[in-house]
């Protein structure tokens, strides 16, 4: 497949924060990429790169068979971004504001422009100074998603709407990539990603520790099953890649997780017991991100901020992750 | 339902006292510390040059008949050292303090309101007065320690302390009352760029009556005090003079300095009360579905961004050079019926005639206020960026270059618009009064040899924003006031020349009262274009500052 975005050892530092430590992101042509991580992993930073705001320190990006920093005003023709906190001019309407950023990018479908401001329900004749976070960032959907472009970098784009405008954006992004464009979303809205992403990668601490197909990551964890049996359920302590098990009903009702890659075991071994009802739940997103957060959750919970192998004790964390935000500016 | 009451009104004042005090840790005392300073140097280096009574005799009473010396200085006031130096320093000293002051207060009330703190902090256990409050704690503070340490500066000069504490009422009274005026400025506009525009232009008011009422007055009997007339007495520049350290002391002003800024201060208040936290007194229209043709572009958005700012400088520097052309006639006859201050023109111009030499002082004012547009202008490049206005500009397909050139573009003809109209304006009314035409060329060109100058800064301005764009934006301010300064004080301070020539406007061809001289303009030009090349080189180069 076409690869739209590649980056490869991609570094970024602010003063002795080092945002970006050898990112590697692949989005191919036609893909929704999820790009997840909490707050200052790297998410907004990487994006700037790609847009040429910020400049890289080392490593490479190729965005659209360009160099984004060299070739950012020809790349940001076939491009469009929706920042996650966008700040507008102050006495400018926000159907002003649409039209100058669709006009500056120089690619805006005027009918559709007219269309999204209806669906997301925008009042264009109010002055920004005037809007709410979420009709700020309205604003900036319906600037972005209203121009026919090749590829939208969207960053954290749903911050401040409701769930019901949050319904009209994953429409719309549906749209999108039926008439075959490529989406970069960053977010940390699990179930935003679930319902839109082919593939995602997930950053943590300016690295991509996790990438591929939403299909393939699911194979990397566990899968919840629901079991009654006929006959009491036993020895399931003792088969392999079978976690968290919580039994009732006198021994005939469990639940518990598999490995993926134990599933075939685990389904001949509850068979033997006489099988009555099975309900099985695929591992969701916020799963495999927790696999990645995990110990840093661990942490957090023990409180105290004992020092960690990772960095990641309560107080130190919230210092380094807070001078990142400041210096990347993301929320 | 309970009425709030006075203790709730007030809650939280004193942490944000603190917190004021703390965001300005440095920048006030800058401020104080190079007021009081150049208070000091100016009296140090007067003392140099007069050392003795009778040189000082003879100056005094030039001073007194001079009306360049009544119009741009302000009202003689006898003999002494400390008189005279405080005569000549006033207005700088307490144009300084005007714009600490008034920006002090805008910084910690509509500002605050602009970024959205305030609403933070009022959501806290905060009153509704107590934001206002302690900005004018933090600043009426900043001006009592202010004048104390003139005082004190003038004292250490070896001046008499009474009149050192009453140079001290006057630099710091005049500091009280645009504490007031921005205070209100303030509630009244919604934006902190309009609030501090405000107070600049009552600035400009107050600088032009005093002007007026000086050089209406009557010299009296001793020959070396000017009696001012009226309009002096309507402004609080004016009242800072009539203090009159050394000469006079007139203690009772202090009473015109507290009353009036207790009177703004409580219209402060009352405004406070009757409006909504981060709206003005104005309520917001709304605006157009669609955006006009015009706008979807880089010079578009540039030109809906600069217009408002470019308008308001417009209209008050070509009413400041229409005033001052008006000025200029009086000017004009009071030296006619006077020999002895011809004679001493004659001598310190001998090719120049009054008007030649009013005009040359005249356009070193409006030149100077025309660069302060200039800084204002493209620092507004850095207001877009760091409010991340910028970045969703830059994502789109425009390039670095071609947005910082925009703005370049619109600051340069906007500078050259303002100085040539207001030129055109003082030498049309001028003409008018005169019924002569002969003067408007003059007046228009010496005007527009201004323009270098201010170029050359704001091709400073650029190359800083490039370079060093978190200091762009004091540095570029703390520029301009060396350069205001250097103009007005430059050889009273007896400054070695290469320190002089740090400031563009020292460059700049004296026209009328000399001959032009086109090296120099050239010179100017080229540091402006060669300043500006490094700052769009380093602004291609750099990292966009990201968000609020």
């Amino acid at each position: 497949m076409e690869q739209v975005i590649r980056t490869r050892g991609l570094t970024k530092s602010f003063g002795s924060t080092r945002a970006l430590d050898g990112v590697d992101l692949t989005v191919g042509r036609g893909e929704v990429h999820g790009f997840l991580g909490p707050n200052g992993a790297g998410k907004s930073t990487t994006i700037r790169v790609l847009l040429g705001l910020l400049r890289k320190d080392a490593g490479e990006a190729t965005l659209l068979d360009g160099d984004p920093w060299r070739d950012a005003v020809a790349l940001h023709r076939r491009l469009a971004y929706v920042p996650g906190d966008v700040q507008l001019w102050p006495n400018l309407s926000g159907g002003e504001a649409i039209d100058l950023l669709g006009g500056l990018r120089g690619s805006m479908d005027h009918a559709r422009r007219d269309e999204l401001v209806d669906r997301f329900q925008l009042d264009p004749t109010k002055r920004c100074s005037a809007y709410s976070k979420g009709n700020r960032q309205k604003v900036a959907i319906v600037a972005g998603l209203a121009s026919d472009v090749e590829l939208y970098l969207l960053d954290e784009p749903t911050s401040g709407l409701d769930p019901l405008m949050e319904t009209v954006f994953q429409d719309v992004v549906r749209e999108i990539t039926t008439a075959g464009g490529t989406v970069l979303l960053s977010s940390h809205i699990l179930a935003e990603a679930e319902a839109l992403c082919d593939t995602v990668s997930i950053i943590r601490d300016g690295r991509i520790v996790e990438s591929g197909s939403l299909a393939a990551l699911r194979h990397l964890t566990r899968t919840t099953l629901h079991v009654t049996t006929r006959e009491p359920l036993d020895g399931l302590e003792t088969t392999p890649g079978v976690f968290d098990i919580v039994m009732s009903d006198g021994g005939y009702t469990a639940r518990f997780e598999v490995e993926a890659d134990h599933l075939g075991g685990v389904i001949e071994h509850i068979g033997q017991h006489g099988v009555v009802s099975l309900t099985s739940a695929p591992p969701t997103l916020e799963e495999l991100f927790l696999r990645h957060y995990g110990d840093e959750l661990a942490a957090l919970a023990n409180g105290n901020g004992n020092s960690h192998g990772a960095g990641t004790g309560t107080g130190e964390t919230g210092h380094v992750h807070g001078r990142r935000r400041r210096a990347e500016g993301s929320r | 339902m309970r009425s709030a009451t006075a203790t709730d009104l007030f809650a939280g004042t004193g942490r944000l006292v603190r917190l004021a005090l703390r965001r300005d840790r440095i920048l006030l005392p800058v401020w104080i510390a190079s007021i009081s300073s150049l208070a000091g140097a100016v009296v140090t280096s007067y003392a140099a040059t007069l050392p003795s009574e009778a040189e000082r005799a003879v100056t005094a009473a030039f001073g007194a008949a001079n009306p360049m010396a009544r119009v741009f200085d302000g009202p003689a006031s006898g003999t002494t050292l400390g008189a005279m130096a405080m005569v000549e320093a006033y207005k700088i000293l307490a144009i300084l303090t005007a714009l600490m002051s008034a920006q002090a207060i805008v910084r910690h009330t509509r500002q605050d309101e602009e970024t959205g703190r305030a609403e933070l902090l009022g959501s806290a256990v905060v009153g509704r007065h107590a934001r206002l409050t302690a900005a004018l704690v933090v600043t009426l503070g900043a001006n009592l320690v202010l004048g104390a340490a003139v005082a004190c500066v003038l004292a250490a000069d070896g001046l008499p302390w009474s009149g050192s504490w009453a140079a001290g009422l006057a630099v710091g009274g005049a500091g009280w009352v645009f504490a007031g005026i921005a205070a209100l400025s303030a509630q009244v506009f919604a934006t902190a760029r309009g609030a501090n525009a405000a107070a600049g232009a009552a600035l400009g008011v107050a600088f032009l009556l005093r002007a007026v009422g000086d050089l209406l007055g009557d010299v009296a009997d001793s020959g070396v005090e000017v009696v001012s007339a009226w309009p002096s007495w309507l402004s609080p520049l004016g009242w800072g003079q009539q203090v009159r350290p050394f000469y006079q002391d007139n203690w009772w002003i202090s009473g015109l300095f507290l009353g009036l800024t207790a009177t703004l201060v409580a219209g402060a208040f009352v405004l406070t009360s009757h409006r909504d936290v981060g709206s003005g007194m104005v309520p917001a229209r709304s605006g157009p579905v669609h955006a006009p043709r015009g706008l979807p572009s880089t010079m578009g958005l540039a030109w809906r961004l600069q217009r408002g700012v470019l308008g308001v400088w417009l209209l008050g520097l070509t009413g400041f050079g229409a005033a001052f052309g008006a000025v200029g006639e009086s000017a004009e006859d009071l030296v006619s019926g006077n020999d002895g201050v011809q004679q001493m023109l004659d001598r310190m111009a001998p090719d120049a005639g009054i008007l030649d030499l009013y005009t040359t002082f005249l356009m070193a004012i409006i030149g100077i206020a025309a660069a302060g547009y200039t800084v204002q202008a493209l620092l507004r490049m850095r207001a877009e960026e760091v409010t991340g206005r910028l970045e969703p500009v830059l994502a789109t397909g425009v390039g670095r270059r071609q947005w910082l050139a925009t703005h370049v573009v619109i600051a340069a003809a906007g500078t050259t618009t303002i100085l040539a109209l207001s030129g055109l304006a003082g030498g049309l009314v001028h003409a008018g009064m005169a019924g002569s035409w002969a003067g408007v060329g003059d007046l228009l060109a010496a005007a527009l040899v201004q323009v270098p100058a201010a170029l050359a800064l704001g091709g400073f301005v650029v190359a800083l924003f490039g370079l060093l764009p978190r200091w762009s934006g004091p540095l570029a301010w703390a520029a301009l006031a060396v350069a205001l300064v250097m103009g007005q004080l430059g050889s009273l301070l007896d400054l070695p020349q290469w320190a002089l020539n740090l400031s563009p406007f020292t460059h700049v061809p004296r026209v009328p009262a000399e001959a032009f001289s086109v090296t120099p303009v050239i010179l100017l030009l080229l540091a402006a274009v060669a300043l500006g090349a490094v700052g769009f080189a380093a602004f291609r180069r750099r990292d966009l500052a990201i968000g609020a």
